[in-house]
């Protein structure tokens, strides 16, 4: 099927509500407390899960998620085994968006055909890979296209207003702009800039691209503030913190994450 | 390979070299590369940055280095005879100084106030110390633990330069991790902040970068070797970690008709599996910015490597070497731990040179080649000296220093 992730953000829209997109990392520190946390997430208010690919080297990460990759690892969690989580989470969801997000030589490994074909099969809706910009993303992109999939690329503070207007093109589903200069789990900066920033992408695109904001949001707090002129906001490191704090207590783990994503659902 | 390779159409203007290299980066780095393309373009190829380059090759690391006959190994050998670039008579002892030189007075020309680096051997991050301490720039060394431990001096002299030198305990604790968080760094402090990548790795226009500014290597050697004996070398032999001294000696001779090879680090032997030889045992990936050779598991993860050298101590290498191997215009091979200490041995023994661990791999393979060959002239960059690695043999000989 095609992907769910405009008509999330539409249907966000009329209610005049901001969409919430949460990251975790698959496999950290099992698949099944993954699949759990999913199933939570999605339940409490989360409108499209970013599943992090664990990949040996993550240039583009912080100490917090850089270890929750580490331990993933240590299950040899594979890009294989992503999917099949996919797989096992729309058995019972069929509504909340599933963006793969991650780092390119585990999909040039597994061959980029074979992987959108995966995706599709999968009820996947959308790719973010990381350190493959638009123009090391063309055999991609043309894949991903086939199958009407979202293909997600960053914007940041140091993308120029030229490669900003061909970001908003080469985008579907939603571009995702990062907040500061500097990796996952960093603190928020200039509010005003970033402000200016998404609003220059919004011009750009000629298709109304929802615009999601990531990088720093952390609570309810910042979340409100970037969700006041975006159309989503994207949550990282403090999950993957919370997940592994209390991921020995499954029951605990779902009870906590339920309360915090609440709190974030009801102000944005 | 017949044909001529037109040099000047690589990398291409994407930075690619057909199949390999590229900018494989996460997009708040592609401003930064951009600017450094742009400031390469303009300030690099300018009469004045050049001047002002090679007089401080000449008077401060002394350059040209000398191309040395070993003329009674080579005898003791067989028929061929075995030249030495002696790179490891530069400042700081190794070759990594012609590039750490040439983009700190970059970084200087871009308004640039501090730089990083990463090192796994140390030689780079001394460079690079040393180069800042010269300059004034603020400068901070990305060191992985476990090298840090086995190239104590290094870390000493990078600290007496003034330099910071940061412990990176994550992954495996070398050379690539080294590299993970210089990259995280720099994506973190872009305004302020150049960073100096020792090898022809990372992402475009770091390849080409590294590779002009070692180049001075194979174009002097070339010069010399042509006026000296009348003809140019039939082999060239370097080690090939990431690969920049490679490159620095292959680049100027690549439309000779010279042969050409590049010793990766084997390691315990190719078949252990421990070993450092991407191009010898490797398969095509992406990994710190550009696709290359990699070494890596069947589900894309970088594989840990293990080499006595931790300047060969990489998973990857430059994507030039990766596309030099495809067009067959460069054969590379590996040699061991064993055959390297061999070596090492070897030349300190027999000529009164002490090598680098990482060079003693290029020596265990021209020794090779030596004795299969009649009357072949074999130059060999021999890319740094030894000292640092006194520890380590010191330690394998049950030695205490």
């Amino acid at each position: 099927m095609t992907s769910r992730i405009p008509n999330i953000f539409n249907k966000n829209k009329s209610k005049n509500k901001k969409t919430f997109i949460s990251y975790l990392v698959c496999g950290d520190p099992t698949k099944d407390i993954t699949l759990s946390a999913m199933h939570t997430m999605s339940k409490y208010g989360v409108d499209i899960i970013e599943l992090g690919i664990p990949f040996t080297d993550p240039i583009a990460d912080g100490p917090t998620i850089q270890k929750s990759i580490d331990r993933s690892l240590k299950n040899n969690t594979s890009l294989h085994d992503v999917i099949s989580v996919v797989k096992e989470f729309r058995k019972e969801n069929n509504d909340t968006a599933v963006v793969l997000m991650g780092y390119m030589n585990p999909v040039h490994k597994m061959g980029v055909a074979k992987f959108a074909k995966k995706i599709n099969d999968t009820g996947i809706d959308g790719v973010l890979i990381v350190d493959s910009p638009p123009e090391e993303s063309v055999i991609l992109n043309k894949y991903l296209t086939k199958y009407k999939k979202s293909h997600i690329y960053l914007a940041s503070p140091t993308t120029t207003d030229q490669r900003m207007k061909n970001i908003s093109k080469m985008s579907s589903g939603y571009v995702y702009y990062v907040t500061i200069k500097g990796i996952t789990g960093s603190q928020l900066s200039n509010v005003n800039s970033i402000r200016k920033n998404v609003n220059k992408i919004k011009k750009y695109s000629n298709n109304n691209l929802p615009v999601a904001v990531g990088f720093g949001i952390k609570d309810s707090s910042s979340a409100q503030k970037m969700a006041a002129f975006s159309d989503g906001i994207i949550i990282g490191s403090s999950i993957v913190e919370l997940i592994h704090k209390y991921s020995n207590n499954e029951k605990k783990m779902n009870s906590k994450l339920s309360t915090y994503i609440s709190s974030i659902s009801n102000v944005i | 390979m017949k044909r001529k390779i037109n040099l000047k159409n690589y990398p291409s203007k994407s930075g690619h070299f057909d199949a390999f290299g590229g900018v494989y980066v996460s997009e708040t780095l592609i401003h930064p590369l951009r600017e450094l393309f742009s400031a390469y373009k303009k300030y690099a190829t300018s009469a004045s940055f050049k001047k002002t380059l090679n007089s401080q090759l000449k008077d401060y690391v002394g350059r040209p280095t000398p191309i040395y006959y070993a003329e009674s190994l080579s005898k003791e050998l067989g028929s061929s005879h075995i030249y030495l670039k002696r790179e490891d008579l530069n400042h700081t002892g190794a070759h990594k100084i012609n590039n750490a030189l040439g983009q700190a007075l970059l970084a200087k020309k871009m308004g640039k106030t501090r730089i990083i680096a990463e090192t796994g051997a140390g030689q780079h991050g001394v460079a690079t110390a040393t180069a800042c301490a010269r300059l004034n720039l603020k400068c901070v060394v990305y060191m992985g633990e476990e090298d840090i431990n086995r190239q104590s001096v290094n870390v000493y002299r990078m600290k007496l330069l003034g330099a910071e030198v940061v412990s990176v305990n994550s992954g495996t604790k070398t050379l690539k991790d080294a590299l993970n968080e210089a990259l995280r760094d720099w994506v973190t402090n872009v305004d302020d902040t150049h960073y100096i990548i020792g090898s022809v790795a990372g992402p475009h226009p770091y390849p080409m970068i590294v590779r002009d500014f070692q180049s001075v290597i194979g174009y002097e050697a070339r010069n010399q070797f042509k006026k000296e004996y009348k003809c140019l070398p039939d082999y060239l032999v370097a080690c090939v970690g990431g690969g920049s001294n490679a490159i620095g000696l292959f680049h100027p001779f690549l439309n000779d008709k010279v042969k050409i090879v590049g010793v990766e680090a084997g390691g315990s032997g190719i078949k252990s599996g421990k070993h450092a030889a991407p191009l010898s045992a490797g398969s095509p990936g992406v990994l710190h910015g550009n696709r290359t050779y990699i070494m890596e598991d069947e589900n894309g993860q970088i594989k840990n490597t293990h080499s006595i050298s931790a300047g060969l101590d990489y998973p990857g290498v430059g994507p030039e070497h990766s596309w030099l191997k495809d067009l067959k215009r460069v054969e590379y091979t590996a040699v061991t731990d064993d055959e390297a200490l061999d070596a090492f041995f070897t030349l300190t023994q027999k000529e009164g040179i002490i090598p680098a661990l990482e060079t003693a791999h290029a020596l265990a393979y021209a020794f090779q080649l030596a004795k299969k060959l009649k009357n072949k002239k074999i130059l060999l960059n021999l890319s740094g000296r030894g000292d640092k690695d006194i520890d380590t043999i010191a330690k394998l000989k049950n030695i205490k220093l």
